[in-house]
């Protein structure tokens, strides 16, 4: 059942390796953003090596320069210093081959939730396929994440969990080469987050694509992925620790709360940010 | 104790109890009784109120005929008015029309002006919000611009067309831009950045941008600025038609005041804001039916 391979830590082993190995990498990254009071370093000598397939997390304390990774991975922004590559190909501006599923689900309000998702359909397939398979392959993914019953409803009339699933069936169904996720649950209730976390697990085991989460919640670090990626506090924030989750697949949370395998996961992620990297100094933007 | 005195005190307690009881139920019928009248007055109670702030209009305009008889009476005003609109239709040469052709004459010059505006200032409104670059080129021609009355272009637009009918419609044209070019720009840049993220991630093309993220999201800042717009225009298009002459409610009012019938002057007045109303009125359906949320 496990369709991951287990996941290599040592960045000189990977060096050598093909592209599957490498497929997304980013070296020596650094960004400054310019402020009134002067140059401010969010990130600092970034370097990290994703395999394709891959599910990795970001944590770290609030304003420690997670979602900034993110954006400079979507090629939102573009960093100061250093290089992303994707591919094979270096990171220029954002595109649908890096999908986003945003925080605040981000989805257009006068459009049905159908429609939002066919509007990134229509956006990666229209010149290969015809209409009729576009609304397939939108149909699809709403099948996928459940929601076949209320994909006519307008966003405002759907749940905040339904709002998130429309969000993550906008990015699935564009296919990504990497699939990025910023907080995907943290406006949710527990009980939905761990509903749609156990779904978005499912999911990801059956298309097998790779996925970057920023998160600041543990047990959705250790439940999700195959390696967690600590940072420091910022400004300068940079890679503290890299954790890899060599837990069997399909993880199942109920019978992993009582692992201890598990737990040690947990206690060795709660350790960096609590004890390790304790107090977050305040950072003004 | 004896016994006499326990069953007493019982009956006693029995009877405080039966008079608490019914009490209770006497001040729950109350109340229900009060719930029902609130209820039921509760959805007239603007327009009875409305209705008695009138009342006291008319009242006091009677004061003032009491005290001033040139100005006419609310009853004899509102008798001319019934024999105005028995035959708002007529026409006996330019300078006679009943008052339907004058309303008329005014919303079609309104429209006209209205319209162009709409045409010319919604584009511009995109322009400068999507571009810094046209931003910082029309913001101090338009802020020079927009505080002046739309009457000072009259003479300019007499001067450029040659007749009045058009430099009226040129005045409606430059009050009624302003608004349109201000809140279409506002909304332009108001758009949330999570939408521009959205486009950026998904790589829309400039005409898929403008039709599902940039119209969409503008359209009820634009409403707004069409709204004042209309508002204003209703205002400019009395005072225009003031000076330019023709037929038109403005002319009409001016005319009347050369006849010294008041009563007509009051009557004008009345129905500018009659139809002003109904233009913001249906301008706030049109928005109601465009918007998302």
């Amino acid at each position: 059942m496990n369709s991951r391979t287990p996941p290599l830590t040592d960045s000189r082993t990977i060096f050598n390796s093909s592209l599957h190995q490498r497929y997304l990498l980013i070296e020596e990254v650094q960004q400054t953003f310019k402020t009134k009071k002067g140059p401010f370093v969010a990130l600092k000598d970034i370097n990290l090596s994703v395999k394709q397939g891959e599910f990795i997390t970001l944590i770290g304390h609030s304003g420690c320069g997670k979602s900034t990774l993110l954006n400079l991975i979507a090629g939102l922004t573009l960093p100061t210093e250093g290089h992303l590559i994707c591919a094979g190909r270096e990171i220029a501006g954002p595109g649908p081959s890096r999908a986003v599923v945003f925080q605040n689900h981000s989805l257009l309000p006068w459009l049905s939730c159908f429609e939002n998702v066919y509007l990134g359909v229509e956006r990666v397939f229209a010149h290969t396929e015809n209409k009729a398979q576009l609304k397939e392959r939108t149909e699809d993914v709403m099948a996928l994440v459940g929601l076949t019953e209320s994909q006519h409803k307008m966003p405002h009339e759907v749940s905040g969990g339904m709002k998130q699933r429309v969000g993550i069936a906008r990015a699935l169904a564009m296919e990504p080469q990497v699939l990025l996720l910023d907080e995907p649950f943290g406006a949710l209730d527990a009980l939905t987050r761990a509903n749609l976390q156990d779904e978005l697990i499912k999911i990801m085991a059956s298309k097998n694509s790779t996925a970057v989460m920023v998160t600041h919640d543990v047990d959705e670090a250790v439940l999700l992925s195959d390696r967690i990626v600590m940072m420091t506090n910022g400004p300068a924030a940079r890679i503290g620790e890299i954790l890899s989750v060599e837990l069997e697949r399909p993880r199942d949370r109920v019978a992993l709360a009582h692992s201890n395998q598990y737990l040690d996961y947990r206690t060795a992620v709660i350790d960096f940010l609590y004890r390790k990297q304790g107090h977050p100094t305040p950072t003004k933007y | 104790m004896d016994k006499g005195q326990t069953k007493s005190k019982a009956e006693l307690a029995l009877d405080q109890h039966l008079e608490s009881e019914a009490l209770r139920l006497r001040e729950q019928k109350r109340l229900a009784l009060r719930d029902l009248i609130v209820r039921l007055c509760t959805p007239f109670m603007p327009a009875l109120l409305g209705a008695l702030g009138f009342g006291m209009f008319l009242i006091f305009w009677e004061a003032i005929h009491l005290n001033n008889a040139q100005i006419p009476s609310p009853g004899f005003t509102f008798a001319a008015a019934v024999k105005l609109f028995t035959d708002p239709f007529y026409s006996n040469g330019p300078n006679d029309q009943g008052i339907g052709w004058n309303i008329f004459s005014s919303l079609r010059r309104v429209a006209l002006g209205f319209g162009l505006a709409a045409v010319v200032g919604i584009p511009v409104g995109f322009l400068i919000g999507r571009f810094r670059l046209f931003q910082a080129m029309t913001a101090p021609i338009i802020n020079l611009l927009r505080p002046v009355s739309p009457l000072a272009w009259l003479p300019i637009g007499l001067l450029l067309f040659k007749a009045a009918n058009p430099a009226a419609i040129w005045c409606i044209f430059i009050c009624s831009i302003w608004p349109m070019v201000i809140n279409t720009a506002v909304g332009v840049s108001k758009i949330p950045q999570d939408y521009i993220n959205i486009a950026r991630v998904l790589n829309l093309s400039e005409w898929k941008v403008f039709t599902k993220i940039l119209f969409p999201a503008t359209l009820p800042y634009m409403l707004t600025g069409v709204r004042l717009s209309i508002g204003t225009a209703w205002l400019v298009i009395v005072a225009a038609e003031m000076l330019t002459g023709g037929v038109g409610i403005g002319f009409w009012l001016w005319d009347e005041w050369n006849n010294l019938k008041v009563e007509n002057i009051i009557i004008a007045i009345f129905v500018i804001g009659i139809v002003g109303l109904l233009l913001e009125h249906c301008l706030i359906a049109i928005a109601k039916r465009f918007s998302y949320e």
